[in-house]
């Protein structure tokens, strides 16, 4: 008798998983090693579920996750992303994702916090927990602090509910590695740290032009230029959090377009209604220096 | 016997039949949860059918999408009420309905004495019946135990 061949690829398809997949690749931009491992995680996924259909040694795989990379690089979106990724492979029943915070977990007395994490647990089950700035769970300049007694309830589900729950933590990269640290038990449950790189400039214009163009708008060729410049600026400045700066950027930049439409007599097309130009970006308070420039310019 | 049933007593859904396993429950929940009812589990030692006030074991459960942590919290509270009576209720929160749609016991206690029946004489003779548990002629928490 001959050992039946399998098809991995046909597995794959039908999964679904590269549906997922694709999609993280056309709509997030950059973040070329997250995706790597994704990949690489789904990848062993599929082939653990073909293992167990072959009755192979197969242990249920620990699959919670660290995500660190600075603010706005996409780890709740790709959270979301994974979420659905593992309901699609049928490791998670229904592939809906909680996002919490030490707020949610962590009570302000005396046994207010064991119930609040079990809230927070059962909530999470069948689907997956997202703990966004996990490292404040841990405060050791106070020893009285709630937050171990909910990072030892959240370990025990951990380890004994594996099948029911999938926790990622996610932070930045070196606060959370002190909190690993301090921690051993819950790095140790976590098989799985995906470093989120900061974007370059190019991707970031390129988020830019993909969030308008999910609203409709469109920047004009000069607005383009200055936009990059914008970026650039930004970037120099305090509590840069990559595409969402940009998102924000890109929000005042359509307020002042309305304004300009409307101070410029209100009779405009259709194409002046999507397109924003370099004067609404312009006006942004980064870009004050260059705007004194130009102005100098335009006088002389 | 007639009150006493296989020496079980049979309140709610599914108790004449032999006791859910977890995976009856896990599925029987799932459904609560999907019609949009919140989940909540009580306990009790005093089982008298007029007895609708069950202690609640936690709050009920909201915003739940998977009978998973339901699963969590009715074993522990089994661990925690091994002798005690424990059902499972769903709530349903719908305008006009906003009363309990699933009740079911989950745990009994190992020997369950039954009730008696006690009948009292009243004016022109007229007979009065009531049921009174065995078990609570003990005072509560050493009833079944």
């Amino acid at each position: 008798m001959t050992e039946p061949s399998i098809d991995l690829r046909a597995i794959w398809n039908e999964s679904g998983v590269q549906a997922v997949l694709d999609a993280l690749d056309a709509e997030l931009i950059g973040l070329a090693p997250v995706k790597k491992r994704i990949r690489e995680i789904a990848s062993l996924l599929v082939v653990d579920r073909v293992r167990r259909d072959m009755q192979l040694a197969a242990g249920a795989p620990s699959l919670h996750m660290s995500f660190t990379g600075n603010p706005g690089t996409g780890k709740t979106t790709v959270a979301l992303r994974m979420a659905d990724l593992l309901h699609k492979l049928g490791y998670s029943r229904t592939g809906h994702l909680v996002a919490v915070t030490r707020d949610d977990l962590v009570g302000q007395y005396i046994g207010h916090t064991a119930p609040k994490t079990k809230e927070v647990l059962k909530k999470a089950m069948g689907g997956v927990l997202f703990i966004d700035e996990a490292y404040y769970l841990f405060r050791p300049e106070n020893e009285r602090d709630y937050g171990q007694e909910a990072i030892e309830i959240l370990l025990q589900v951990m380890e004994n509910q594996r099948d029911d729950l999938v926790v990622i933590l996610a932070g930045y990269k070196d606060r959370m590695e002190t909190f690993f640290r301090s921690n051993p038990g819950m790095s140790s449950r976590i098989a799985h740290h995906i470093d989120f790189p900061d974007y370059k400039d190019d991707e970031l214009l390129a988020i830019g032009e993909l969030i308008l163009k999910d609203w409709s708008y469109q920047l004009s060729p000069r607005a383009q230029k200055v936009f990059r410049d914008y970026i650039e600026r930004r970037r120099a400045q305090p509590h840069f959090a990559n595409a969402r700066s940009v998102r924000n950027a890109l929000d005042r930049a359509r307020l002042r377009q309305a304004h300009r439409l409307l101070e410029g007599g209100g009779h405009i097309d259709k194409a002046a209604l999507q397109t924003i130009e370099a004067e609404d970006i312009l006006q942004s308070r980064v870009l004050a220096g260059v705007r004194a420039v130009a102005d100098t310019k335009a006088a002389s | 016997m007639m009150t006493n049933t296989g020496n079980r007593i049979t309140q709610g859904q599914f108790s004449f039949l032999p006791d859910l396993t977890d995976a009856q429950i896990t599925a029987q929940i799932k459904y609560a949860l999907t019609n949009g009812w919140a989940v909540s589990i009580e306990y009790t030692d005093d089982p008298h059918p007029r007895n609708t006030y069950w202690e609640m074991y936690g709050n009920p459960m909201f915003d739940l999408k998977d009978p998973a942590g339901i699963l969590m919290e009715i074993n522990e509270c089994r661990k925690t009420f091994p002798n005690y009576y424990v059902r499972v209720m769903a709530f349903s929160s719908t305008r006009g309905v906003e009363s309990p749609t699933m009740s079911f016991i989950v745990n009994r206690p190992k020997n369950e004495p039954g009730f008696a029946l006690t009948r009292q004489e009243g004016p022109g003779r007229q007979i009065h019946y009531t049921v009174t548990s065995y078990a609570t002629a003990k005072p509560e928490g050493e009833r079944y135990s």
